[in-house]
């Protein structure tokens, strides 16, 4: 049984819109970074800070409203939490793999030292 | 009968969650938990032998804190934009742990955290590169993973 | 007075997330590289999926939830593949 939204405690709705903004706010700081940072390995950072705390914030938020409104266990949204707090590296760390081995066959020499050959 | 008891305990508990709970949904879900354990025990991946279970916690809590710091940090780094310079920097740190769980956790959380990306591993020589977006102080860095985050992975998984 | 607060801050949210949106977008068509379009996918699917659990507290439906689950799955298997692919040029072997 749903709660109507206007018998929200007031507390409840401060808190659920302060994560919510924050979650959001941190993702939009990311995208912009990974519009304004220069070279691809510093772009590499700025997804991160979405994925992070944006991804925690807004589902925190989405966590604590939907408990306290009483409408259903809150379980989707940990499972979505998890998720991601687990794929993100993996998809980033395979693109700097690629990257790495990209700009290694075109003969940058990043990250080595002058006696290895980087295989 | 169940190699990874662990794996098929989360994927039951995880299929009952995205599905009502109830009684077929449950018979359902074990069926296909099971079945995936054993196809797991296929692949025959190095089981990690987690010694000091009572360790985890700290690590994750750690970990959480960090990257709260970390967020904050890079946050205000691409706000600032070019009035304040950042050096970026790529740095070899040599690490002790070898376990492929221990590796895969470190990796996991250097890239969650957005100050540091991991990028490659050398088996050979047992040092990883990562990408430091501001490196202030690179001794400093060294410093901190190996003390916050190896010598816990060390004392947990063997 | 909740359910005002609740509702700014819902539409607020979706406005940051929709600019960060198109913010990560942008991205795809600069480029430089291929591994720089991959991560902008790869962000625009994450956002996307913010923007439905946002829409998801906004209406209190839980179909929202179900479609944020499948996109995020859906980005992690199109983004590894794309990855898999820039390394060796190949995605099966």
């Amino acid at each position: 049984m749903m709660m109507s939204i206007a018998d929200l405690p007031l507390w409840v709705a401060i808190i659920v819109s302060v994560l919510l903004i924050v979650g959001a706010m941190l993702t939009l700081i990311g995208a912009i970074g990974f519009l304004r940072l220069p070279t691809f390995y510093e772009r590499l950072h700025a997804p991160t800070l979405g994925t992070s705390w944006g991804v925690g914030g807004v589902m925190l938020a989405s966590i604590i409203y939907f408990s306290v409104a009483g409408s259903r266990p809150v379980l989707h949204e940990i499972l979505i939490g998890i998720f991601v707090t687990l794929t993100t590296p993996i998809t980033l760390i395979l693109l700097a793999r690629a990257a790495l081995h990209r700009d290694r066959s075109e003969g940058n020499r990043i990250g080595l030292k002058d006696d290895d050959d980087g295989n | 009968m169940i190699p990874y008891p662990l794996l098929t305990v989360s994927l039951i508990v995880m299929w009952l969650t995205l599905n009502a709970f109830t009684l077929g949904h449950l018979l359902l879900g074990t069926l296909i938990a099971v079945f995936a354990g054993w196809a797991l025990a296929a692949l025959r991946p190095e089981k990690p032998k987690i010694r000091k279970w009572h360790l985890l916690p700290i690590l994750a809590f750690r970990v959480m804190v960090d990257i709260l710091r970390s967020n904050a940090a890079v946050a205000l780094l691409i706000l600032r934009g070019k009035r304040r310079p950042h050096t970026a920097a790529f740095i070899t740190i040599p690490l002790e742990i070898e376990h492929p769980v221990a590796l895969a956790a470190m990796s996991v959380i250097l890239t969650s955290t957005p100050g540091s990306a991991w990028l490659a591993y050398d088996s050979r020589q047992k040092t990883v590169l990562i990408h430091v977006l501001d490196l202030v102080d690179e001794e400093a860095w060294v410093a901190a993973i190996k003390q916050r985050y190896e010598s816990l992975l060390l004392e947990i998984i063997e | 007075m909740s359910a005002i607060i609740l509702f700014t801050a819902v539409s607020l949210a979706k406005i940051l997330l929709a600019i960060a949106l198109m913010v990560a977008a942008v991205r795809i068509f600069v480029g430089p590289r291929a591994q720089d379009r991959i991560i902008a996918l790869d962000t625009v699917y994450i956002i996307a999926m913010l923007l439905l659990v946002t829409f998801g507290i906004g209406s209190g439906r839980l179909i929202y939830f179900e479609a944020a689950l499948v996109i995020g799955l859906l980005g992690f298997v199109a983004t590894v593949a794309l990855a898999k692919f820039l390394m060796r040029g190949e995605v099966i072997e």
